[in-house]
């Protein structure tokens, strides 16, 4: 008998301990080492760029519209979010209607509705409003520029009320991710009673709720520890079973040394580190890490000056610098990490629209234009550009301006580099060329991401939009591109849109008030363990659907 | 001497005010836009003037520092503008994992650089002199970041035996004194001790070599004093100087490294202090410079205290 029990009880424990092993071996961990600093805020809104949106954004919220990021082919277009349709008013194209999705959640169970997007509206736009956040504001109203208000028609139907007809509305709202009411209510209730100001319970009730976020997106946050680590666990309930999380939980990491994420990548601290240093890919795909990569909607130029005087003026000498570079060998350079442009959107994409000029290499051409105008190899254009030796974005601004310096030499140009702090050259973009602190460059060299016609285009080519309104640091701009710009905003039906877009686009490249030299491709590796990875034309990559092996 | 430590206190308020008013011109001073971390490089002119005026950038530099070191003096250091924290609490969440770092540092730093030290100047000239000269000069000469990417190579990714980065396996929130824990220091304390080892141990050899060749040595031997006799009173004679070099390199390790503490994603002063640099975060920028700076002033106090205690000549002096 005491044998008996004996065994049962051995049995039962081994049973137990296979059971609790399995358990634990079950849970699928993915570890990220991002190239931010700090974790990117968890509120709704984050911060750190776009690296923000892809890491704390679009893995616990959802906005009204999203991008695809299904493909790794096709170019990322819009897709239905948490809106599943929207229409301007015919009669009124100020106003636009966006019916929403039925049967939405929040991670803190209360119901997603027409109230719920009223309310993220107020958030960033109405300083009256209690839970009104000024430090959202800022990484958000300048993505949604004409956005005015938010009001409910019914509980599944919203009216949004922009400044002017705004085509690009839809677009824009992909940055609005949608935060909890409810749960923010909750925080702002906990707030201990002595804090009598307002503003303040409500600055509270915020902080509260980045440190237990409550989005609609396929993953919780659960666990904050600032500046070192965020948690995110899967949301099983999550609306879209295309992408209900495979991976239980997502841990990510600000490791902001490319050293640093290498070494924790081969030591295996981590799973997956964004843009590994350059000189280390070769070890790390030796060690059978995956490297992934595509060009993003991202540009790395020269933005030229048309100040009086400038040499760009003429149109000659702008098609030959764009001639003169030979963007294969940059990729050589950059150990193949660098898509080679042919204008600010690649060919394929809705925006493209077939331009006459073909950027390319061919220094016969350009040496041709050069003489057209003027110049030889005893008679050197002197041309000026302030960049920075590092920056989000510029990927390697000292490396990759030099090859161009030298590239520009062969065609008569005598490059002089002014060479300025990041955030120094952040501020000078905004001044303007004809501004002191552009020191008489003529061109300057800041990227920009262009998955957004205003952020991609209309900025750089309207009359409204010149210093120090935006960043149309050139002054280019005349009645045709105000005119394109004026039928792409007016153009509600996305077809239409997307022609008049292209329109616009082929326009910018025959002109080209840029010399375009490279896109950011996001390098990125990861363990083989990391399954189903889709590395999307987009800065943004989706973690939903990915799995552990 | 509670005149000398009242008047020793009294001496640091200038110090203290003048820091402040320094710390704060060399933020404003500095290009930049404290709003970068919450504005977008394309947000409008009109966002810009709005956040400005929202974040009280619009108000005259006077103000704004008079309303920064008001609220300062009752220990609030104001709210980070990229995260949205209490600077006070980011700084003593950084404050104890620098701490930590520190503490293992100055260890290893203080016992090899005194045992180097002492070993070279007494034996000067010889083989072990040169040997722990070198070690010395070693320590002070090479770029600590250099070695601690070195050291990540060799012992993490080659061996992984340890690990890279971070203060812990869940972060230095749930900080434990185990292995899991302690093995995370290891490499950025080996990085961090090397330069006061260096320094330490030559200031050890000069004081131990000059007391050594000083006459009353040569009176302790006549006296029939053996070696170990001989070796408490240099030791008692170099001690001031010594202490007075430790507690500033102390000082120095409580400071962080931006450069250790980046390489290593070690939460502490170095790496907040490097984040709101880059994010050009005034409030976290001031305090965190504020904080450090007031830690060398309250250490060389200390230090000062110290070292009157030990040779009651400089108090009198």
């Amino acid at each position: 008998m005491k044998t008996g029990l004996l065994k049962a009880g051995l049995l039962a424990s081994l049973a137990f301990t296979a059971m609790m092993g399995f358990a634990s071996a079950q849970e699928k961990l993915l570890r990220i080492g991002m190239t931010a600093a700090d974790v990117p805020r968890t509120h709704g809104q984050p911060d750190q760029g776009f690296e923000g949106n892809r890491f704390t954004g679009i893995p616990m919220y959802d906005a009204l519209t999203h991008w695809d990021l299904s493909s790794a082919e096709k170019p990322s277009v819009l897709i239905p979010g948490l809106a599943t349709e929207w229409k301007a008013d015919d009669a009124d194209k100020t106003k636009w209607v966006f019916k929403l999705r039925p049967g939405v959640k929040f991670h803190d169970g209360s119901d997603f509705n027409a109230d719920a997007v009223v309310w993220n509206v107020r958030k960033v736009l109405d300083k009256d409003a209690p839970h009104f956040a000024a430090d959202q504001v800022g990484v958000t109203a300048s993505r949604m520029p004409t956005l005015r208000s938010a009001r409910k028609i019914d509980d599944l139907t919203v009216e949004l009320t922009t400044s002017e007809p705004d085509s690009f509305l839809p677009i824009n709202l992909s940055n609005l991710f949608m935060a909890s009411p409810a749960h923010w209510a909750a925080k702002l209730a906990a707030v201990p009673a002595n804090v009598a100001d307002p503003a303040e319970r409500a600055k509270q009730a915020w902080l509260a709720f980045a440190g237990d976020p409550s989005g609609t997106g396929p993953f919780k946050g659960v666990r904050l520890v600032p500046r070192e680590r965020f948690e995110m666990v899967a949301n099983k309930s999550y609306w879209d079973p295309k992408r209900t999380p495979k991976i239980d939980r997502v841990v990510l990491l600000p490791l902001p040394e490319a050293n640093a994420r290498t070494a924790a990548l081969l030591s295996g601290q981590v799973d997956w580190i964004e843009a590994p240093s350059p000189d280390a890919m070769p070890q790390i795909k030796s060690r059978g890490f995956t490297l992934y990569s595509n060009p993003q909607p991202h540009v790395w130029p020269w933005q030229l000056s048309f100040v009086e005087g400038s040499p760009w003026l003429d149109k000659r000498v702008r098609h030959a610098a764009n001639l003169c570079i030979n963007r294969d060998e940059l990729k050589e350079l950059l150990g193949g990490m660098m898509g080679v442009p042919k204008g600010t959107v690649p060919p394929g994409h809705p925006w493209w629209g077939n331009p006459t000029f073909d950027i390319k290499y061919d220094p016969a051409a350009a040496k041709k234009l050069m003489t057209e105008a003027g110049f030889s190899a005893t008679k050197r254009l002197k041309v000026k550009v302030q960049t920075s030796a590092s920056g989000s974005g510029q990927m390697q601004p000292i490396p990759m301006n030099e090859f161009v310096q030298q590239a520009l030499k062969e065609c008569f140009f005598d490059v002089e580099l002014d060479v300025i702090e990041w955030n120094t050259l952040f501020t000078n973009w905004r001044q303007g060329a004809k501004h002191e602190s552009a020191r008489g460059a003529h061109a300057i060299n800041v990227t920009f991401a262009a998955m957004d016609p205003f952020f991609a285009m209309v900025r750089f080519t309207s009359t409204k939009t010149f210093p120090p309104v935006s960043n149309n640091w050139g002054f280019f701009g005349n009645d045709e591109f105000d005119g394109l710009i004026a039928k792409a905003r007016g153009t509600f039906d996305d077809a239409g849109r997307d022609q008049a877009l292209a329109a616009l686009h082929k326009r910018i490249v025959e002109e080209a008030p840029f010399i375009w030299v490279a896109h950011d491709v996001g390098p990125r590796a990861m363990s083989a363990k990391v399954k189903g990875v889709v590395q999307p034309k987009s800065w943004f990559i989706d973690i939903a659907p990915m799995s552990i092996d | 001497m509670l005149f000398y430590l009242v008047k020793r206190v009294l001496y640091t308020l200038p110090v203290a005010f003048g820091v402040s008013i320094v710390c704060f011109m060399l933020v404003h001073i500095a290009p930049g836009d404290p709003l970068t971390s919450v504005l977008p490089p394309d947000a409008s002119a009109q966002l810009q003037q709005e956040m400005r005026r929202l974040y009280g950038f619009d108000r005259p530099y006077y103000e704004q520092f008079l309303r920064w070191f008001g609220r300062a003096l009752q220990g609030d250091l104001g709210t980070s503008i990229a995260t949205g924290r209490s600077v006070t609490s980011e700084l003593v969440k950084a404050m104890g994992n620098t701490l930590i770092l520190a503490a293992f540092a100055t260890m290893i730093g203080f016992v090899l650089g005194g045992l180097f030290g002492f070993v070279a100047g007494y034996f000067r000239n010889s083989f072990i002199d040169r040997f722990a000269s070198l070690l010395s000069v070693i320590g002070v000469s090479v770029p600590h970041y250099w070695l601690g990417m070195v050291l990540v190579i060799i012992f993490s990714a080659q061996l992984g035996w340890l690990p890279a980065t971070g203060a812990g396996p869940g972060g230095s929130s749930d900080w434990a004194w185990d292995w899991a824990h302690l093995k995370h220091v290891v490499l950025p304390a080996i990085t961090m001790s090397v330069i006061p080892m260096g320094i330490v141990a030559r200031t050890i050899r000069a004081l131990v070599a000059d007391i050594l060749s000083q006459e009353f040595v040569g009176g302790l031997r006549a006296k029939g004093l053996l070696d170990l006799g001989v070796f408490k009173h240099v030791v008692k004679n170099a001690a001031p100087t010594a202490l007075a070099v430790m507690g500033l390199q102390f000082g120095y390790l409580l400071g962080g490294s931006i450069l250790i503490e980046t390489v290593f994603s070690w939460p502490g002063t170095g790496f907040l202090l490097g984040n709101a640099i880059f994010q050009r975060d005034l409030p976290l920028l001031q305090g965190t410079i504020l904080v450090l700076a007031m830690f060398f002033v309250v250490l060389n106090l200390i230090v000062d205290l110290v070292q009157s205690a030990i040779d009651p000549r400089i108090q009198r002096s």
